[in-house]
C-alpha cells in the first residue's frame, strides 16, 4: 500500500515485517526514528520481538552477536560515530559469520562534529567483512531491507544497509509498504547454521593460530564475492515478486549513447539523473552507473558496462584522506591496466558533512571533465574559508 | 586420602571443563573455571570474554569446553550474553543457564559499561568474575582490581592505589545475588554458582584466582593463598542478597598479611632485607578496616 511516511518509520515498518526475533539499538541521530519506530511496533504487539534498550552501540552490536549466535533473526542501526564505537564488534560479526541486518543512517565523522550527511561512516568499515548496499530513495531503502535479511541469511553474512541520513531518513516520500504476507511469501524462517544450544555443545568464536587464521579470511574474501549472484538472484525474485526493481548490483541510466559517465551511489543519483535530463535536452549525452553493492564491489559489472566508456567521473561523498576518492580508486582498479591509459577516470568528493550537492555543481563537474580529466577535486568548497597557514 | 575424599564431599565434577587445556600449571582461573562449569552442569551457555581463560581453553579445533562456548571480544562478555538471553526469551526457549565470565580486565576496566547495561536491564545472566588481579594474559599488567602495594609491569614500584569494590559495585545495581568465593573452598563456590543460577534475572559472583606467573608463587600454593587471603581479611567472603550482607564467612585465627604478601613475588620489594616498608602496614590497615566492616 501506497505511504505518505518518512524514510525512517517506513524502514521500522518494513523491518518489523521481516520479523526479527531480537532488536537492540542506541539512539543516534539521524538514526532515531528508525529505532523508536521499531519500538512502537513493539510495544504496541504489533511485532514479537525482544527489543533491548542498550547503554552504547557497542553493546547493541554485542547483543545482535550474541542473538544471532543464539538462534534469533537480529536487527540493529546506527550512524556515525556509533558504527565507529561498533566496529571492534563489526568485524567480529562478519568473521563470526552471522547474518546481522543493520541499517547505516550515513552520516559524516568527527571531528569536528557534524550530525548531517555523508558516507563517510559504512566507508570505514568497508573492509570488515560485510555486504553493504546503497539505497536511492527510501523506497528502495524499504525493499533493501527485506532483501537484506534474505540475502544474509543464505550467504551467512552480514548485511548493512546505507542510506543517506537527514535525505532519505528525514524525508517524506510515497513507499509502498507491502503486505506483511507478501514479506512472509518471500523471506522464509531464519534457519541458523551453528547456534549456541546446549543440545548440541560447540564452541563459537575460538580463537586461530597461524595455522588455521589465513583460511578464515580467504573463504570469508571468498564468500563475500560469491554473494554477487545471490545480491543480483534475489533483488531479481525481490523484482517478480513484489512488481518494481529495487537492489541488485549496478544501474544505469542513459548509458548507451553517454560520452561522460558519472559513478555514483546513494541519494545523490536523483540529482544527478536530473542533470542528466537537462543536459539531454542541450544535446549532451551523459549517462550514469549506479554501484547499489558496494562491498562486495562489482568490478566485472562496472567493467562490462563501461568497456567502452573513455571519460568517466567518479563522485563520492567520502575521503580517504591523504588519499583521495575511495569510491573512485574502486572504479579505476575495475579496469584493466593495458586500458587505463587512454580512459579518463577523473575523481570528486563532494558533499561532506551535509554539503549540499546542486545540478549546477553537477553540471560545473560534467563540464569541466568533458574538456579534461581530472585527478581529484572538492566539488563545492568554500575557498574563502581556507586559508594556506592551515595546511 | 581420606582427608581428600572428605574436602571433595558434594562437589560436582562432571568435567565439562576438560582437562589438556594451555593454562599454566596452578592456575587458580582454570580451577575456578572447572569448578563453575561443573557446578552450572550441562544446561548452560558460557559467553567468555578475551583473556587467559578463553586463549588457554578455546584454541582451534580442541576447545576444552563440553558445554556451548560463545567468545567475541574483550569488553563484551555481558552484552553478548544479553543477547543471548533476549535470543531465548524471543524464540521462547530454555529455561538455559547464561553465565558470562571474565578477567578483572574485562570486569573491572575495560568491560565495565557492558556489564553495568546487562545488571540494569535485567537479563537473567550470571555474571562469574576470575580475579587474578591483573592483565596476566599480556603479561602482568595492573588494573582497577590490582592491590595495593602489587608489583606489576606498569606499576614496577607498587600499585598506589586501592582495588576496585565489584561486588559493591554490582550490588548497587539492585541485583538479587552477589558473592565473593575463592578457589581453596570447591564447595562453597560450587554452592554460589548452583544458588545464583537458581535466581531469575542478574547475578555476580567473584572469585578470587590466584596466578601462580603474576603473582610470583608456586603453583602448588594457589590453595594455600586463597586461604591466606581471607584468613588476613584481604579477601572477605560474604554474599549479598537483595542488598543485604549476609553469610559473612568469619575468620578462625586472624593470620597478620605478611604471611599473605611474603609467598608472592609481587610483593617481594615490600621487604627489603626480610624487613617490612610502611606499605605492608598500610596493607594490614586495608585487612583491618575489611575486618571491621564484615565484622569478619
Amino acid at each position: 500500500m501506497l505511504k505518505q511516511i518518512e524514510g525512517s518509520y517506513a524502514v521500522a515498518e518494513v523491518v518489523s515485517q521481516c520479523r526479527p526475533n531480537v532488536i537492540s539499538a542506541y539512539p543516534i541521530t539521524p538514526q532515531t526514528h528508525i529505532v523508536e519506530g521499531l519500538a512502537d511496533i513493539v510495544g504496541a504487539g504489533r511485532l514479537d520481538a525482544e527489543f533491548v534498550n542498550v547503554e552504547s552501540e557497542f553493546s547493541a552490536a554485542s547483543v545482535v552477536l550474541g542473538a544471532s549466535a543464539a538462534g534469533a533473526r537480529a536487527y540493529t542501526a546506527t550512524t556515525s560515530q556509533g558504527l565507529l564505537l561498533m566496529s571492534e564488534v563489526i568485524y567480529c560479526i562478519a568473521g563470526m559469520r552471522l547474518p546481522i541486518v543493520l541499517t547505516c543512517a550515513n552520516r559524516a565523522i568527527s571531528a569536528p562534529l557534524s550530525i548531517w550527511n555523508d558516507q563517510q561512516d559504512s566507508m570505514a568499515v568497508r573492509d570488515a567483512g560485510w555486504i553493504q548496499l546503497h539505497a536511492e530513495d527510501n523506497q528502495e531503502a524499504s525493499d533493501l531491507h527485506i532483501q537484506a535479511f534474505k540475502i544474509a541469511e543464505q550467504t551467512f553474512l552480514p548485511v548493512m544497509v546505507c542510506m543517506d541520513g537527514f535525505i532519505l531518513t528525514h524525508a517524506f516520500e510515497p513507499v509502498d509498504i507491502p503486505e506483511q504476507k507478501q514479506v512472509d511469501d518471500f523471506l522464509p524462517a531464519f534457519k541458523p547454521r551453528h547456534i549456541v544450544d546446549p543440545r548440541w555443545p560447540r564452541g563459537i568464536g575460538l580463537f586461530a593460530d597461524p595455522r588455521f587464521y589465513m583460511e578464515t579470511r580467504y573463504i570469508l574474501h571468498r564468500a563475500l564475492e560469491k554473494s554477487e549472484e545471490t545480491i543480483k538472484e534475489v533483488s531479481s525474485e525481490f523484482a517478480k515478486a513484489f512488481g518494481r526493481e529495487s537492489g541488485g548490483f549496478i544501474k544505469t541510466y542513459k548509458l548507451e549513447e553517454a560520452d561522460v559517465v558519472v559513478i555514483s551511489m546513494g541519494s545523490v543519483v536523483g540529482t544527478i539523473k536530473e542533470l542528466i535530463d537537462q543536459l539531454e535536452e542541450e544535446g549532451k549525452k551523459v549517462g550514469l552507473l549506479q554501484i547499489c553493492s558496494y562491498r562486495p564491489f562489482p568490478r566485472k559489472a562496472v567493467y562490462n558496462a563501461l568497456k567502452d566508456k573513455m571519460n568517466i567521473v567518479v563522485l563520492e561523498k567520502c575521503i580517504s584522506l591523504g588519499r583521495g576518492g575511495i569510491l573512485a580508486s574502486d572504479v579505476r582498479w575495475s579496469f584493466p591496466r593495458a586500458e587505463k591509459k587512454d580512459r579518463n577516470i577523473s575523481s570528486f568528493v563532494a558533499g561532506l558533512g551535509g554539503r549540499n550537492i546542486s545540478t549546477d555543481d553537477l553540471r560545473y563537474m560534467v563540464e569541466k571533465v568533458a574538456k579534461e580529466p581530472v585527478e581529484f577535486e572538492f566539488l563545492g568548497l568554500r575557498e574563502e574559508l581556507i586559508a594556506e597557514k592551515d595546511m | 586420602m581420606k582427608e581428600q575424599s572428605k574436602y571433595l564431599e558434594g562437589v560436582d565434577k562432571k568435567d565439562l571443563f576438560s582437562s589438556g587445556h594451555r593454562a599454566c600449571g596452578g592456575c587458580g582461573q582454570a580451577l575456578a573455571a572447572r569448578l563453575v562449569a561443573d557446578a552450572a552442569g550441562e544446561n548452560t551457555i558460557a559467553c567468555v570474554a578475551t583473556g587467559c581463560l578463553e586463549v588457554f581453553s578455546s584454541p582451534y579445533p580442541d576447545p576444552s569446553w563440553r558445554i556451548p562456548f560463545l567468545h567475541s571480544l574483550f569488553e563484551n562478555a555481558a552484552a553478548v550474553a544479553s543477547g543471548v538471553d533476549a535470543a531465548y526469551k524471543a524464540l521462547k526457549k530454555g529455561p538455559v543457564n547464561i553465565i558470562a565470565q571474565g578477567g578483572d580486565g574485562s570486569t573491572a576496566d575495560i568491560g565495565f559499561q557492558s556489564i553495568s547495561g546487562m545488571f540494569e536491564r535485567g537479563h537473567n545472566v550470571l555474571y562469574v568474575c576470575y580475579d587474578n588481579e591483573a592483565y596476566m594474559n599480556t603479561g602482568v599488567q595492573r588494573s582497577s582490581f590490582t592491590p595495593y602495594g602489587a608489583r606489576t609491569t606498569t606499576t614496577p614500584t607498587g600499585n598506589t592505589t586501592r582495588k576496585k569494590n565489584m561486588p559493591m559495585l554490582a550490588a548497587d545495581h539492585g541485583i538479587s545475588y552477589v558473592a565473593t568465593a575463592t578457589v581453596d573452598d570447591f564447595r562453597d563456590l560450587q554452592m554460589k554458582i548452583r544458588k545464583a543460577l537458581t535466581i531469575e534475572g542478574p547475578k555476580y559472583i567473584h572469585i578470587l584466582a590466584p596466578c601462580p606467573l603474576g603473582w610470583g608463587h608456586h603453583g602448588e600454593l594457589t590453595v594455600e593463598i586463597c586461604r591466606l587471603a581471607k584468613d588476613t581479611g584481604l579477601f572477605p567472603i560474604y554474599e549479598i542478597v537483595d542488598g543485604k550482607v549476609t553469610n559473612v564467612r568469619k575468620i578462625p585465627v586472624k593470620v597478620p598479611v605478611e604471611e599473605y604478601l611474603k609467598p608472592q613475588g609481587r610483593f617481594k620489594h615490600l621487604f627489603k632485607k626480610g624487613v617490612p616498608s610502611k606499605v605492608v602496614d598500610e596493607i594490614q590497615e586495608i585487612a583491618n578496616q575489611n575486618i571491621e566492616r564484615f565484622n569478619l
